[in-house]
């Protein structure tokens, strides 16, 4: 099972950590991050492995959605299912 | 790994386009309720709504989390009352309404449709019984709606059914005056109604279903303007293959979810309804995607033709995306739910005409339409009978949901709040078709050869 983190907003020092700190702190291992600046933003993406998460996962949608606002970023975690079905036949 | 551009879209077009799943409805065979006492019939109504729908609430707020896509209601569909009225000794059939209303408030459901009757031929046991309970219906319940499909192509027009809805209309927006009329929001007559519509006012469980089933209906039409607005000078076969793009993502969500709830209830899978269904929220609107193809406002000339080939693209884009279609598919025109329709209607670029011909080739027909309060019986019957004359000669399902706004006159507002919105009232024309609509009888079937 995966979940796809996205955190968009102001580059700032120490996003990454603060990221990885939360997903590990959780069991959620991280698999693949990828990371642009768009338009002045900064924007990751990390996939993340969810079978061994040891919190239920909408919890770790809340948690990780309240982490955002704390830093003033946006963070979503989604099931990697709807990407799969919007944007592959 | 996911192409960076594909995620961020989607987030996009979830967190600021009002991308959702606008409805995920169950649909539930009550044939096996049948009990020619009501009591006995409301108990077994009762309990089999009960145990099959536990879980919808639930299951559906468990996928919005994970998916992290919003479902907006969650309905239950049933057979249409009517056919357990029929074996009812008794005219009370109110109970039924009732019943469904304790039932929809147990599980927790937005709505429950299917207090119906399907009378396109002719008016069977328990039918008449059941229309005329309508209004009675309506002003007691709150979660309840109501439809009669009152033509077909196949059976031609009951034009006494349809003298008879104008009446019901009027006497259900009246019984429900001081709550804004919200009776006749939440009835609508159709023509050529299919049986597995996940949306309201018109589900109903048809007969040919299984026992039970899960329909999901998806929304979008921000998503689409969005699309549309980012491209410029696009030719209209351009817009055309955008709004099949756009379209095929949408209903793929629909898809996705239609799959997980079906699993996750143990239910088979119905239908994904291929449908832009707009809300009053700003950027929802269908008429800002018709706006944003280059009409000034949604009534001007070219407003059907660009409605025909939104709806038409809308259902190319989708077929693909789902392994079954069904339900109404197609744009909808609900004036008081969609931001875009109330300004048009407000300013006077739209008219009851004009929503006419454009129901000719969208997914429905004339839907949440406010008409003076002082309208005739046989006035609003000669509307529905228009209606249904566009739906029963195209083969397509047509239906009318207006709303006398009972000591309203033309220009004043309506409100009803929530996802029905609120619209000023209409001008309806009033020539009176009185001696047409009295003499009842039928419209027979049309020709469907010859087209010559």
């Amino acid at each position: 099972m995966r979940a796809v983190l996205t955190v968009v907003g102001k580059d700032t020092v120490g996003i990454l950590a603060c990221i990885s700190v939360a997903c590990a702190k959780r069991n959620v291992n991280i698999s693949d991050v990828s990371q642009t600046i768009l338009q002045d933003l900064f924007c990751m993406i990390m996939m993340c492995d969810i079978s061994r998460i040891t919190v239920p996962f909408d919890r770790f949608v809340d948690e990780m959605s309240e982490l955002g606002k704390e830093k003033g970023l946006s963070i979503h975690v989604m099931h990697e299912d709807i990407f799969n079905a919007m944007h592959t036949i | 790994m996911y192409n960076t551009r594909d995620i961020l879209e989607t987030i996009t077009m979830i967190q600021d386009e009002n991308l959702d799943i606008r409805t995920v409805t169950m649909g539930i065979s009550l044939l096996s309720c049948i009990d020619s006492d009501i009591d006995v019939a409301c108990k077994k109504v009762y309990d089999k709504i009960v145990t099959m729908a536990s879980n919808l609430v639930p299951v559906c707020e468990q996928i919005e989390k994970e998916l992290g896509i919003p479902i907006i209601n969650k309905r239950i569909a049933v057979t249409p009352i009517a056919m357990l009225a029929s074996a009812c000794q008794t005219h009370k059939i109110v109970k039924f309404a009732l019943t469904l209303e304790k039932a929809a408030a147990a599980v927790g459901v937005n709505y429950i449709g299917g207090y119906s009757a399907l009378v396109q031929k002719g008016f069977a046991y328990g039918d008449y019984a059941l229309i005329e309970s309508i209004p009675e219906a309506l002003s007691l319940t709150e979660h309840v709606c109501a439809s009669v499909n009152i033509g077909s192509t196949k059976a031609g027009i009951n034009m006494d059914a349809v003298a008879m809805m104008g009446k019901i209309i009027k006497k259900a927006a009246q019984a429900t005056a001081d709550k804004n009329c919200m009776g006749a929001a939440k009835i609508v007559v159709l023509c050529n109604a299919p049986e597995d519509n996940p949306f309201m006012a018109g589900a109903f469980h048809g007969v040919g279903e299984p026992d039970c089933v899960i329909n999901v209906g998806v929304s979008g039409p921000g998503v689409v303007r969005a699309a549309i607005a980012k491209s410029e000078g696009l030719d209209i076969t351009g817009i055309a293959d955008l709004i099949k793009r756009t379209a095929f993502k949408i209903t793929r969500m629909g898809q996705l979810v239609a799959r997980e709830a079906s699993k996750r209830l143990g239910v088979p899978f119905g239908i994904v309804d291929l449908s832009l269904a707009p809300t009053p929220a700003v950027g929802d609107s269908v008429a800002h995607i018709l706006e944003e193809m280059g009409l000034e406002v949604c009534g001007a000339c070219g407003t059907t033709a660009a409605l025909a080939m939104l709806n038409d693209a809308v259902k190319k884009g989708g077929v693909m995306a789902s392994s079954h279609v069904g339900g109404l598919s197609g744009a909808f025109i609900p004036v008081s739910e969609d931001a875009g329709m109330i300004a048009a209607a407000k300013c006077g670029a739209l008219s009851i005409e004009k929503l006419e011909a454009m129901t000719a080739v969208c997914s429905v027909g004339l839907d949440m339409i406010n008409i003076p309060g002082d309208t005739p019986d046989e006035v609003i019957s000669a509307i529905i009978a228009d209606e249904a004359a566009i739906g029963m000669v195209n083969s397509k399902t047509t239906a009318v949901r207006v709303i006398p706004a009972i000591g309203k006159k033309v220009g004043e507002e309506l409100s009803f709040g929530g996802l029905f919105g609120s619209a000023p009232v209409m001008k309806v024309s009033t020539a009176s078709p009185k001696k047409f609509i009295q003499r009842g009888g039928r419209i027979p079937a049309p020709l469907q050869s010859l087209k010559n």
